[in-house]
């Protein structure tokens, strides 16, 4: 059965999400991160940091939530007893730092058919309060026997 | 800081405790059952609860922020491929190579495996170092 392809190029309503302290701090804390810009706001100050700063990979704590309806969505049609989360990129701009309010996009770039398997790659766009770019995601989420 | 193409990322070796999926799916709001059921992932086909992908590319990605002393501004960009099931109580290896420089920018070929099982593989980590 051929994958099915409407939802190419759609775009859902963006989320916002609050980045914390605390919950920058929870995410170092399970990755072992210890660097004290994560940890301390003196710390982070002293390095340049408006706040408190993200490791990196907190990228998919404020991105996530927009993907959420995307995956649900009947345009989309996903097996989800059947995916796997194949790929994912990211790539970073202005850091996250807590206080932040930032927005995310998400959007259907390609839905393909391969070897029996549907590939399915959205694209999410994060950028905080200020307007300024923080990350772009790339997420390949694949089901096994299309 | 000198670098050269070639030359070894510091290697990040982590054994994830039991309750580590939890404590992820906590921190990352993920908490698919897979991770921390051990009922739900036995149903439904697994040897037991996996770890988090994203775990495993946080892990990518702070093994690669060693090479700017942790700054969180050097990684740019990661891109990586999920691979093999990764378990908790095994130790995971991140390793990588510098594939290129331009100027500041450092292209870093990683990997991250648990015993033989690549969790990870054909990551890109770009550093502006």
């Amino acid at each position: 059965m051929p994958v099915k392809t409407d939802a190419v190029g759609k775009e859902w309503p963006s989320t916002t999400y609050q980045v914390g302290r605390e919950k920058i701090r929870e995410y170092a804390n399970a990755l072992g991160i210890d660097n004290s810009v994560h940890l301390d706001v003196e710390a982070a100050r002293a390095a340049g940091f408006r706040d408190v700063v993200a490791p990196p990979m907190f990228a998919v704590v404020y991105s996530s939530p927009a993907m959420a309806p995307a995956m649900f969505d009947p345009d989309v049609a996903m097996n989800f007893a059947a995916m796997v989360h194949g790929g994912q990129e990211f790539e970073w701009d202005e850091p996250a730092c807590s206080g932040d309010e930032i927005t995310t996009t998400a959007k259907c770039v390609s839905i393909e058919e391969k070897d029996g398997k549907g590939f399915y790659v959205f694209e999410t766009n994060s950028v905080n309060q200020d307007g300024a770019q923080v990350a772009r995601g790339t997420w390949t989420l694949i089901v096994r026997g299309v | 800081m000198s670098m050269n193409v070639g030359e070894a990322l510091p290697e990040l070796r982590v054994t994830p405790d039991k309750y580590l999926p939890h404590r992820y799916a906590g921190a990352s709001g993920d908490f698919n059952p897979i991770h921390i059921d051990e009922e739900f992932a036995r149903a439904v086909g697994l040897p037991r609860t996996i770890l988090h992908g994203l775990y495993g590319m946080g892990l990518t990605a702070k093994a690669n922020a060693a090479l700017a002393d942790g700054d969180p501004r050097a990684l740019k960009r990661l891109k990586v491929q999920f691979r093999g099931m990764g378990f908790p109580e095994q130790e995971i290896v991140v390793s990588g190579t510098v594939k290129s420089i331009d100027g500041d920018r450092v292209v870093v070929d990683t990997i991250a495996k648990q015993g033989d099982t690549e969790l990870i593989k054909n990551a890109e980590a770009e550093l502006r170092l």
